[in-house]
């Protein structure tokens, strides 16, 4: 039981990393950034080839190490979501909806077909794997990778939070998500703003995957689908572009996930987490901790 | 201010040109036709003949597609999944019951209308872009779960679909024939009081409800319809390969068709039905890239919809000249 609960929250704050950069985007500019998913497998493929360019790690250093490179591919993927927003996003922002989302489709399928071409189709083994050290706590073994990266998960949660609650930089994000054009007036400088949050988010995403890419070991070209998809139902089950709801989310979906391979098989596990999503958004579409948003005309 | 906003519109305000005047002409639909039907005295071969009659498939999907994305204005991105659906419908009966694959036909209609409705009810009163996730989220539900049941065989699928006739040249001509119909039959729907009035919510939603369109209902009538499309499809596809597995109803395939219908021109039929030709042919052709194709359509599809959002051949409505 214990064991169930803890499988949840560490799948879960992988969810939560990764949802929070949808939510994000989607709290501002309301779109819907498909590729998000894949700026986590493209993070998981830089932390690769970083780790291939340092050569061979010792397991005692693993862990420093691993650290650095997070930080090295939460900036590459940082860069890689603004440049995305710059050249697919950024031209359509008063197009309709409909075109900013195939927009969004394609730039996801570039990027899978293009990691595909560019490292091949057969799945990576990564370089580095935190060998484990069980501890038992309260019945469920556990172990200590799983909580240092659970650590780093929820420290870059809380960081982010405080950005966007406490900081300048985080009004002005608030202002954008609430009326762009009064922001604008009031000297926010908007496409500045919307690239530092699509930075923001891509990088958490590829923080994520480092982090997934060094606790499984295997990384592949479309491994940034699958996720994608989890983090958006993680979204919308806490509240879409409520951040403190969409970590919320990603816990609870961790929690009926590993909660719902036990009652009904690891096979189900993905119809499972869909279902809840579509019983979500029929029956409370916006989620545990989201506002009702009126549609301006 | 308000000049830097650019304003995108579907179709175009220019004059006719002598070329747009021939594509507008019913002598293009015609052409086309003629050209589907003169290709296997062209060439013949069992291999040219299963291409061709994929591509005419394809078309359908295509059109399908065409009546929620293109008149509708509603992405689906898991159209695959009534692909399957229909395919799978027919599978089981045919396989299971021995009916013949025409009496199957009633049942797929009764499944992907069913289909269509168990996701179209609860996500069409939301943001459409709600819908796009949903659609996407419903086509692994179909895969996954095709791919864990034991009626529908497994990771293996049904085999030994019986054939409709025993000669491809006649199963091509078959499938020409109805996928003709089924392109004449959403170009008419389009041009219906229904399909004006799902360009009317396409165009602007809150307007239509204002004037009295039950947007809800009409999304709900474009959602089924296209379902109805991808599942008849589905049982021309289960009938010419004759085995059907999850592995033909992925995500992959799902974009494939949205690309069809964007390249094309969303809401125009003959530029969906060259759109799916194209998509569903490129592969032969360009055998060497294959390593790139889908890169260059992911590509393709930003480069569309930033440069000439209204596809390759728009629609031009008749209504407004």
């Amino acid at each position: 039981m214990t064991q169930l609960v803890w499988n949840g929250l560490f799948v879960g704050s992988f969810y939560a990393l990764v949802a929070l950069g949808y939510s994000m985007v989607y709290g501002i500019i309301k779109l819907l950034n498909f590729a998000h998913g894949d700026l986590y497998m493209l993070g998981a493929f830089a932390g690769f080839a970083i780790l291939g360019a340092v050569g061979g790690v010792s397991a005692s250093m693993a862990l420093p190490v691993l650290l650095m490179v997070l930080v090295a591919t939460m900036l590459l993927t940082g860069l890689a979501g603004v440049a995305l927003e710059r050249i697919a996003y950024r031209p359509l922002r008063g197009a309709p909806r409909l075109s900013l989302l195939i927009t969004a489709v394609g730039a996801s399928f570039a990027l899978e077909y293009g990691m595909r071409a560019a490292a091949g189709a057969d799945p990576r083994v990564y370089p580095v794997r935190l060998g484990g050290t069980s501890l038992e706590v309260l019945g469920a073994r556990l172990t200590l990778q799983q909580l240092v990266l659970v650590g780093v998960a929820v420290a870059l949660m809380v960081g982010l939070n405080t950005l966007i609650t406490r900081t300048r930089e985080g009004r002005a994000m608030r202002a954008i998500a609430l009326d762009p054009r009064t922001s604008s007036l009031m000297g926010v400088d908007v496409n500045a703003v919307i690239s530092r949050t699509f930075f923001l988010g891509s990088a958490l995403a590829g923080a994520a995957g480092v982090m997934a890419g060094a606790y499984y070991g295997k990384i592949d070209f479309l491994m940034g689908f699958l996720i994608g998809l989890k983090a958006f139902t993680a979204a919308v089950i806490g509240g879409i572009g409520n951040i403190p709801g969409t970590m919320l989310g990603g816990l609870l979906l961790g929690l009926l996930e590993s909660f719902g391979t036990f009652w009904l098989g690891g096979e189900w596990r993905d119809v499972f987490a869909f279902g809840v999503l579509i019983l979500f958004l029929t029956v409370r579409p916006t989620g545990l901790l989201g506002e009702r948003v009126t549609e301006r005309v | 201010m308000t000049s830097a906003v650019k304003v995108r519109k579907v179709g175009t305000d220019k004059p006719p040109t002598r070329a747009s005047k021939f594509l507008q002409n019913r002598w293009a639909g015609l052409a086309g036709l003629l050209i589907a039907l003169l290709a296997p005295f062209v060439n013949a071969s069992p291999y040219a003949l299963s291409v061709m009659t994929s591509a005419a498939v394809f078309v359908m999907l295509a059109a399908g597609l065409n009546i929620v994305v293109g008149y509708c204005g509603l992405l689906d991105l898991g159209y695959v999944a009534f692909f399957a659906v229909g395919a799978y419908t027919s599978g089981v009966l045919a396989t299971r019951f021995d009916l013949p694959l025409p009496v199957t036909v009633p049942f797929v209609i009764v499944v992907t209308v069913i289909a269509g409705i168990v996701i179209g009810a609860p996500t069409l009163r939301l943001r459409s872009d709600y819908l796009a996730i949903v659609t996407l989220g419903f086509g692994e539900i179909i895969r996954i779960t095709a791919n864990n049941l034991d009626v529908t065989g497994g990771p293996s699928g049904i085999y030994g679909i019986p054939h409709l006739t025993e000669s491809p040249v006649v199963f091509y001509y078959l499938t020409v024939v109805v996928v003709s119909l089924a392109v004449v039959g959403a170009a008419r729907l389009g041009r219906s009081r229904l399909g004006r009035a799902w360009r009317f919510v396409r165009e602007d939603e809150d307007a239509a409800e204002a004037m009295g369109v039950n947007t809800y209902r009409v999304k709900l009538a474009a959602y089924i319809a296209g379902a109805v499309w991808g599942g008849l499809a589905g049982v021309l596809f289960a009938a010419h390969l004759s085995a059907i597995s999850p592995t033909s109803f992925t995500f992959l395939q799902s974009a494939l068709v949205l690309m069809a219908v964007v390249l094309g021109g969303m809401g125009s039929i003959p530029g969906v039905v060259v759109g799916a030709v194209v998509i569903s042919l490129l592969p032969e052709i360009l055998r060497d890239l294959a390593d790139y194709r889908f890169f260059l359509f992911g590509v393709l599809l930003i480069v569309v919809m930033l440069l000439r959002p209204q596809g390759l051949w728009p629609a031009r409505s008749r209504e407004v000249s």
